[in-house]
């Protein structure tokens, strides 16, 4: 395959997926909005969403003050914001211009499909679009997407790749909106286990479609630990960083088998797998929530170079 | 009232026979029904990703070429005649590529006048004395044509170096297929969806000697940003094979290799949809990024084919073009089966003197230009545009060459008000490798503008299926 290909393929699905977690991050922004005031209102809640996308400093230059529906617009319209939705989306349909032929037809009239919806989206008097129609329409997009790739595409190098994409984006992704957290939803050390606690802790699984997961898993609990083990820890979890983690290393070694040697990329899978899965509750709070999400985000962004530099440049011979 | 346009479907004595079973089909067609299918149709090549960017125009890079419902029918006994002229004068083009870039032997016996070749623009004198494998320079010749009457074709003009289009003649069919399956079935269209095979066949034919293998044949690309990638991903699809582009590829040694995920793999043939001069910035263009460094050398050497050859462009120029139906006598010394339109060469001062005399009558076109930029339509165009095109003529007579208005043939065509015969013209796909093939089809514009003679898809043409009715 060419590495270009291969390239494309790891950026459609690292795009699908960062544009359905944006759509999450909408999601979790407005449900959180709905809650009364606490600390700051809204426009702490906003910022917190921002700042876990890095995107805060470009709002605030384009927009000045946190209001609403600039925050929606930005998130999900403005292709001036590169992890914008309409970003992302169309970012993902030019990497599957592309590399057409590496697509079934089902999976390219999924994406094309897509853009142009988008399109028609972008062309609707914005007062009638509320939050929800366009979280909804995001994650059924990309899901039908995914469906597409994984009940038609061959199990070649190249569904290798869009999985590597998916994992990897998906890992940074889950930390990033589990990092949201630290930055807003605990305003201070006397909210812990209080009832506005609970709400925002509900609302981060709920935009994470983790809700009842979490309830049958945990028996319906709600602690910290818990919730952190789940996300983080929990392999049963298809966005916990665990199975992301277990994911890249799957797909790794399918490629070293089917081009009959093993990669540098290999190895430093293998290496975070085995942090991941030894790893104890305690010691991610031991190290502190925040710091240890931050390792991880920069783990995984390690991961996505070394991947990079065995595969996607042709000059590893 | 005779209609001074031959009109395909409808002449003096009434429908003709390839049209008999279309003539129910439209004439019990609701109109409503039509629109939904109109609709379904734009649907369907959105979806397929079927777009045309203008260049030029900016605008909407995801543009639909229009498509017209209404097909286009040759009966088997014209498409026989056709198919055996423009075999023929692929075989002769072919012949004076291959002539010319040895012992010029059609100059030597004084047939083409010698300037006219060697000092043509598209003379590539780093290919002269190269023999490309089985001698083949264009392997994909579309000739464009149209027609006055029942019986009188004209070439209108030869496309050696790479013609596109020919995705629109297969997704047409698979479009038309989709949506009004029983034309289908009550008519003997032949099947053109063989074409991909036959180009994979024919590319694969002409690998270089030293290729010992199964050869490997890729597409190569100037990129996404062309407004015929659509194709070339569509044919790389259809073919197997790798779309790579300038920066996939390098040269190590005598060979052209491409940079895969397993490190770097041999290319044996290269369908190449760039123009020369951005191939290799070695040997063209040095400001190039599209190309190949140091790929050139590897061609001389007989490392990697390159599809078309460089060099095939000197043969569809539009002054060469005059000579063709010479070639065809010198090289296979047969008769010319399908005419040319009568041409002045502007180059030529009593020639010039009656284009410029009859400026208002004449179609005049320059000679390197194409895609029907530059060009003068006189029975349509107003004084000061051809007082205007009369000083350009003067400043450089030898760019331009001139033609009669043709009375191009018309197809009837859906319009708002229902169907109205509109200009059609042809173009078929020839291909030539070991053997010479075409599949019956081709791409036939239309020009949807009542009126109007100009079918060019940069100028606001469509598109039709075209039929050709199978042999008992």
């Amino acid at each position: 395959m060419l590495s270009r290909t291969a390239a494309n393929l790891f950026w459609m699905t690292r795009y699908l997926e960062r544009s359905e977690t944006t759509a999450r991050l909408l999601d979790l922004g407005f449900r959180n909005a709905l809650l009364p005031n606490a600390g700051g209102g809204f426009r702490n809640e906003w910022s917190a969403i921002l700042q876990s996308k890095g995107t805060l400093q470009q709002f605030s230059d384009k927009y000045g003050d946190l209001v609403q529906r600039n925050v929606e617009s930005f998130l999900f319209f403005d292709l001036e914001n590169p992890s914008s939705v309409a970003s992302c989306i169309t970012a993902a349909r030019e990497n599957a211009r592309i590399v057409r032929t590496a697509l079934t037809s089902q999976v390219w009239d999924a994406i094309n499909t897509s853009f142009q919806e988008l399109k028609a989206l972008t062309r609707r008097e914005r007062s009638s679009l509320e939050v929800p129609e366009l979280t909804d329409w995001t994650l059924r997009t990309v899901s039908l997407i995914r469906g597409a790739i994984e009940s038609t595409q061959l199990r070649n190098d190249g569904y290798r790749f869009m999985n590597l994409g998916y994992a990897v984006e998906r890992a940074d992704n889950t930390a990033r909106l589990l990092d949201v957290k630290y930055y807003v939803l605990l305003p201070s050390v006397a909210y812990i286990g209080s009832g506005l606690d609970n709400y925002q802790w509900t609302t981060l699984l709920r935009a994470l479609s983790a809700h009842r997961a979490y309830n049958w898993a945990y028996g319906g609990e709600l602690s910290a630990a818990q919730i952190a083990h789940f996300l983080i820890l929990n392999p049963k979890f298809p966005r916990s960083l665990l199975t992301c983690c277990l994911e890249v290393n799957e797909h790794l070694d399918h490629l070293g088998r089917i081009y009959g040697r093993s990669s540098p990329a290999q190895e430093a899978a293998r290496a975070l797998l085995a942090e991941l899965a030894e790893a104890r509750t305690e010691d991610v709070f031991d190290e502190g929530l925040h710091e240890f999400l931050t390792r991880m985000i920069s783990e995984y962004a390690g991961l996505g170079q070394c991947i990079s530099d065995q595969y996607l440049t042709g000059e590893a011979r | 009232m005779a209609e001074p346009f031959f009109n395909e479907m409808y002449d003096a004595s009434g429908l003709r026979a390839p049209y008999r079973m279309l003539e129910g089909w439209h004439r019990n067609m609701p109109a409503e029904f039509r629109a939904i299918k109109q609709a379904e149709a734009e649907d369907l090549f959105r979806r397929y990703g079927i777009t045309f960017a203008v260049y030029g125009e900016g605008g909407d890079p995801d543009r639909l070429i229009p498509f017209d419902m209404f097909p286009r029918v040759f009966a088997a006994d014209e498409w026989r005649r056709l198919e055996r002229g423009i075999k023929q004068r692929a075989r002769a083009l072919n012949a004076f590529l291959s002539d010319v870039y040895d012992r010029g032997e059609i100059i030597r016996a004084g047939r083409i006048p010698a300037d006219l070749v060697y000092r043509n623009e598209a003379y590539e004198i780093a290919v002269a004395g190269f023999r490309p494998p089985l001698g083949v320079f264009s392997h994909i010749v579309g000739i464009d044509l149209v027609r006055t009457s029942a019986d009188q074709f004209y070439v209108l003009e030869d496309n050696c170096r790479t013609p596109s289009g020919v995705s629109y003649m297969l997704e047409n069919r698979e479009v038309m297929m989709r949506m009004f399956p029983h034309l289908f079935q009550e008519n003997r269209v032949a099947p053109v969806e063989g074409y991909a095979g036959l180009l994979k066949r024919t590319l694969a034919s002409v690998a270089p000697a030293k290729c010992d293998r199964d050869p490997c044949v890729v597409l190569l690309t100037p990129g996404h940003f062309n407004s015929a990638y659509y194709e070339h991903s569509f044919l790389a699809d259809l073919m197997g094979i790798e779309l790579v582009e300038g920066q996939d590829l390098f040269v190590d040694g005598d060979f052209c290799w491409m940079r895969t995920t397993e490190g770097p793999k041999k290319v044996d043939v290269i369908y190449r949809r760039i123009d020369d001069a951005f191939l290799d910035p070695l040997c063209f263009r040095p400001e190039s990024t599209l190309g190949v460094p140091g790929l050139m050398n590897v061609y001389r050497s007989g490392g990697v084919t390159i599809c078309s050859a460089p060099g095939a462009g000197v043969a569809d120029d539009k002054a060469i073009y005059t000579y063709v139906p010479e070639m065809i006598r010198f090289y296979l010394g047969e008769a010319p089966i399908l005419e040319n339109v009568p041409t002045w060469q502007c180059a030529k001062p009593d020639e010039l003197k009656y284009v410029q005399e009859n400026l208002a009558e004449l179609v005049v076109k320059e000679v390197h230009g194409s895609g029907g930029y530059g060009m003068l339509v006189g029975p349509k165009s107003d004084k000061a545009t051809i007082a205007t095109f009369a000083a350009k003529l003067a400043a450089n007579p030898s760019n331009y060459i001139a033609q009669p208005t043709l009375a191009l043939s018309t197809c009837p065509t859906f319009v708002n008000e229902g169907i109205a015969p509109r200009h059609v013209d042809l173009r078929p796909y020839c291909l030539v490798g070991r053997d010479v093939e075409l599949v019956p089809g081709g791409l036939t514009r239309v020009a949807l503008t009542d009126g109007s003679l100009v079918v060019n898809s940069s100028q606001g043409g469509g598109v039709k299926d075209t039929w050709v009715i199978a042999e008992e």
